[in-house]
């Protein structure tokens, strides 16, 4: 998946932020709609997108789209 | 990974009871905006949960359950071999809560006690001791409480447990007949997650102090005390997601079956969006699989029972039973059995 999907997916995993707010530069935490709940959906989506295993602390250690991305593909 | 096959023994009675105090999560608007509890209802699937009042304990719902058992089933006090007393909400610190129970139940004084400090798993844990104290010839019926009363061990303010967690005691009676035919277990254990969901204070490790019981605001917003619990909830569930799929395959290969070829889906209520997307990966049928999270959150070990309980009519003679559960640390294991002729009584309140 390159990264211009993974923003598309990571988006749609959000019910009420507008898809054209997600970037490859966005910092996703600082978005009103990350929480406990969303970061649950982030994780199933990259177990089912790429069939990888992503934990809480890897969401913590990252701030933008990009960055997550990267970690995914170095799993 | 143990995995274990038994022969001619099963589950003979469960019985469960939950406090009467409802606790609705939609009514925790004095801690929670509106929003924020629907996204959490929507997600988890906890509508309410059971509080017990503060001089209950989990040993008293298991007490009754356990007289209801004796009370509506042909098993009697003196037919009881072994009772395990699994809880992480015990009456004291010493001593054990199972050896009281024996005493209270008026048990014969030569039966077995043991107290087992087991988290979530804690029903499998307690099957798994049960089937195999049943190997030895002369023990012939082994008594499993799993109760607790986590309401005591959460903070209210705690974004993870606080809407999460409830209480509840049940009781299930092991014992020996052919018309139980296999069963078969698959246990596991990864303990260096014990800082996934943890009561860091008031062991003996950090003993309880003035400190240890100061609310404090943490990074999520949660405010809690260090003797309360702390689960990481992202975390239980990369690791659930990861591992309980792939134990349930392995367990079924094991049993030589397929996951259509079990008649019901009895996993631990740990919340919708886990419970769905881990039978979602293991490819059970939803049709098959019970719920019981609405009407009581995730109630640690109990769920299960208490799952069987709730959903008794949906239970027919000789039915499988695929059960899988985690719990703290992690302990994790599947289990199928054949739930033969087992009288699942209607679920009590006290």
């Amino acid at each position: 998946m390159e990264l211009k999907e993974f923003v598309e997916r990571f988006a749609e995993e959000f019910d009420e932020t507008p898809a054209e707010q997600f970037k490859a530069d966005t910092v996703f935490k600082s978005l009103d709609e990350w929480g406990s709940l969303t970061a649950l959906s982030i994780i199933a989506m990259v177990d089912e997108e790429f069939e990888k295993r992503i934990t809480g602390a890897d969401l913590r250690s990252v701030n933008t789209l990009e960055e997550l991305y990267n970690l995914i593909q170095n799993k | 990974m143990a995995l274990i096959k038994f022969e001619n023994v099963g589950i003979r009675a469960i019985s469960a009871t939950v406090p009467h105090r409802v606790v609705k999560t939609r009514e925790m608007t004095e801690y929670y905006s509106e929003e924020e509890i629907e996204k959490f209802v929507s997600a988890t699937g906890v509508e309410e949960r059971r509080f017990v009042e503060p001089d209950q304990c989990a040993s008293d719902l298991c007490y009754k359950s356990a007289c209801q058992i004796f009370d509506e089933t042909d098993i009697k006090r003196e037919d009881i071999d072994a009772l395990f007393f699994i809880s992480q909400t015990p009456d004291y610190k010493i001593p054990g809560t199972s050896i009281i129970m024996q005493d209270k139940l008026g048990l014969r004084k030569d039966t077995i006690v043991y107290d087992v400090n087991m988290s979530c798993s804690g029903f499998i844990h307690g099957l798994l001791m049960a089937y195999s104290f049943l190997q030895i010839p002369t023990i012939n019926n082994v008594m499993i409480m799993v109760g607790d009363t986590l309401s005591k061990m959460i903070s209210l303010k705690d974004k993870g447990t606080g809407k999460l967690l409830g209480d509840a005691g049940t009781v299930s009676v092991i014992g020996k007949g052919a018309q139980y035919g296999e069963s078969f277990f698959s246990m596991c254990t990864e303990g260096d997650n014990i800082e996934t969901v943890i009561v860091k204070a008031g062991g003996a490790r950090i003993p309880s102090s003035p400190e240890t019981l100061k609310m404090q605001e943490w990074e999520d917003g949660s405010i809690r005390n260090l003797e309360q619990i702390i689960m990481v909830g992202d975390d239980v569930f990369s690791f659930a997601i990861s591992v309980l799929p792939r134990d349930i395959k392995r367990l079924l290969e094991f049993a030589g079956k397929s996951i259509d070829e079990v008649d019901i889906c009895a996993f631990h209520q740990a919340n919708n969006f886990m419970s769905n997307y881990v039978a979602k990966k293991a490819k059970a049928d939803p049709a098959k699989i019970l719920h019981s999270i609405q009407k009581y959150g995730n109630t640690a070990g109990t769920s299960i029972p208490l799952c069987l309980v709730e959903n008794r009519e949906k239970i027919k003679a000789n039915n499988s039973i695929l059960m899988n559960a985690i719990g703290a640390g992690f302990a994790y294991g599947t289990v199928l059995i054949n739930i033969g002729d087992c009288k699942i009584l209607q679920l009590q309140e006290l």
